[in-house]
């Protein structure tokens, strides 16, 4: 049996009366296009970032390729393959498409913190960039500052930052949150089309996308794993169900 | 990977086949190189030199005051570190070789070397300390590490002679040779060529892969830390590097006016430099060239002009610069060659 490439036992954060991640065991496999879903509050991006290292847990642990990743600040997870995107696009804004992409390419490959060569001459690392964006469609965009693009396209250049950084869990949060409708089906195929041997997870509410991309489902709500399946199986499930129809009912 | 090979057959061909994308990788690898206007700072020197012998002393604190708001750039501009106390590095810098040259080692090179060392020291150590904190809390921290050094030196005047500044320094001649004389010319060339240095290595370092990094955290700090950077570390990198410039800076002054004073250790010098730096235009390496000249000189004017109410002068100077040039002289040149292509 492999490792698996994420792996959270136990995982609780509270903030003094509001709990937050309420004992989450969640197992991720390589290359798994798996969900995360569940109503506003239920702590979807609280787990984001407590395995990510933005948020330190209040007990449990949190494994990287069976490695115990828990003491680990967010920089050496990443150098674990462990990445992220953000639900609000994080990028440079005035800094070029292709130098947002290069700059994490170069610190994967240890090249961040050289002081004295010129970044011009990290060839292998800006083409490598360019080859990204050309994957995400971005080429011709690649010398526009990031600001001056469409939402859109900050959010595929987001994802074209992952995989700067080879990541081997990436989770991807609301990638298409903001994007007009008519766009977000390039982000979809964007993400459809990511190599296969990447654990993927997505944290959305968007169920198109989810059903679209996930294999299986998890439900998250108040902080606690509610259920976890096949697509088809979350959809038909009663207790998702109400958890969904009640939120919407009390509004 | 098969990809990135693609794409660097098609950067070899692109004389045959223009490709916008093969364009901007050129465009993009080739921004560290040279370009002719980089020569203007040093060509206006020289010509300072010739044009205005009877300013050579003015003309090198000018050229010290420069490396001073280099330091300044690369902290603030570069690593989006707003500090209200880098005169604690130009102090330490300046009282390190001018303690030197007053107790019977005057050899001008070695006391810049020594002045690099004791504020990079002061910057390491206390960058250690208030870097964990950041925009305002930062800000008051910078503030009194100055503060702290600056009572220090107030309460050792048995060491720096307190109020009445450091007497008795004798900086010996430029390699063996050159005397620092009364008509600054030795002066004017050490400053000159330490300047010079300095910038061939702060030019070497914003282009390089740690320069883009800092100028990622400053950009987005949450980003950097997602893409794994080391934030903390490069932070203090930046902090340790510019306060060894702003003390070889302090240092310049020391050993070419031959004196050093509590105030250059004090709160005015470090928000001079900054007015200076904001004049010109911060993070993009040239703007002290600017400021510190448009600044120093207005000074040099203005006070003869109006002994009294100079201040008057830079302050409405100032005013106008924030109002009509957001990003100091050098936003404004871009400004006007954007208008310029637009008409064209």
């Amino acid at each position: 049996m492999s490792l698996p490439a994420l792996e959270t036992r136990g995982l609780s954060k509270s903030f003094g009366a509001l709990t937050v991640a309420n004992a989450i065991d969640f197992r991720l496999d390589l290359g798994a296009r798996r969900a995360l879903i569940g109503p506003n509050g239920a702590g979807k991006t609280s787990f984001v970032n407590l395995v990510t290292g933005v948020l330190p847990p209040s007990a449990g642990r949190i494994f990287v390729n069976g490695a115990d990743v828990t003491a680990l600040p967010q920089a050496a997870r990443v150098k674990r393959g462990l990445v992220r995107t953000f639900q609000i696009t994080q990028l440079c804004p005035r800094l070029n498409v292709i130098e947002n992409v290069t700059l994490a390419v170069c610190e994967r490959r240890g090249l961040g913190g050289n002081l004295w060569r010129p970044a011009g001459r990290h060839r292998a690392a800006i083409e490598e960039a360019y080859a990204l964006l050309e994957q995400m469609g971005l080429a011709e965009e690649a010398l526009r500052p990031v600001a001056t693009l469409a939402y859109g396209r900050q959010r595929l250049t987001e994802i074209a930052v992952a995989l700067g950084l080879a990541p081997k869990v990436l989770l991807l949060d609301e990638p298409a949150a903001g994007v007009p409708s008519g766009e977000s089906g390039r982000i979809i195929d964007a993400i459809e089309q990511l190599p296969a041997e990447i654990a993927l997870l997505i944290i959305d509410h968007d169920m198109d996308l989810v059903f679209r991309l996930a294999r299986r489902i998890t439900v998250l709500v108040q902080g606690r794993v509610l259920v976890e399946g096949p697509p088809a199986e979350i959809a038909a499930d009663p207790r998702v169900r109400q958890v969904y129809l009640g939120e919407r009912a009390a509004r | 990977m098969a990809a990135p090979r693609s794409v660097r057959a098609r950067v070899a061909g692109i004389a045959a086949a223009p490709d916008s994308g093969a364009a901007a990788v050129e465009a993009f690898a080739r921004r560290h190189r040279f370009r002719p206007y980089e020569a203007l700072p040093w060509l206006a020197a020289l010509a300072a030199y010739f044009l205005f012998p009877g300013y050579l002393p003015l003309a090198s604190q000018i050229l010290a005051t420069i490396l001073f708001a280099l330091s300044a750039d690369l902290v603030l501009g570069y690593a989006g570190i707003v500090t209200l106390g880098q005169a604690a590095f130009f102090g330490a810098g300046a009282y390190t070789a001018g303690l030197l040259a007053a107790h019977g080692w005057g050899e001008p090179i070695t006391g810049l070397l020594a002045a690099a060392v004791t504020a990079a020291a002061i910057g390491f150590l206390s960058g250690l300390v208030i870097l964990r904190s950041t925009g305002l809390s930062l800000l008051m921290q910078t503030l009194v590490v100055a503060a702290m050094l600056g009572e220090a030196a107030n309460k050792a005047s048995a060491i720096t002679g307190g109020d009445d500044g450091l007497q008795g320094m004798q900086v010996w001649p430029l390699f063996g040779h050159f005397e620092f004389g009364l008509y600054g010319r030795t002066a004017f060339f050490y400053c000159f060529a330490v300047l010079f240095l300095c910038w061939l290595a702060v030019r070497r370092i914003v282009h390089s892969g740690f320069g883009r990094s800092l100028t990622g955290i400053r950009e987005n700090v949450g980003r950097m830390h997602a893409i794994g950077a080391p934030v903390m570390r490069r932070r203090l990198v930046a902090y340790t590097i510019s306060a060894a410039l702003a003390g070889i800076s302090g240092a310049l002054v020391a050993q070419t006016t031959g004196f050093v004073g509590l105030d250059s250790l004090g709160l005015e010098r470090s928000g001079t430099v900054l007015i200076m730096l904001i004049i010109g235009g911060v993070g993009r390496l040239y703007g002290a060239f600017i400021g510190v000249p448009l600044y120093m000189v207005a000074q040099d004017r203005f006070s003869s002009i109006e002994p009294v109410y100079w201040y008057f002068w830079i302050g409405l100077l100032m005013v106008l610069l924030v109002t009509f040039a957001r990003g100091g002289v050098l936003g404004l040149v871009d400004r006007l060659r954007i208008w310029g292509g637009k008409r064209r």
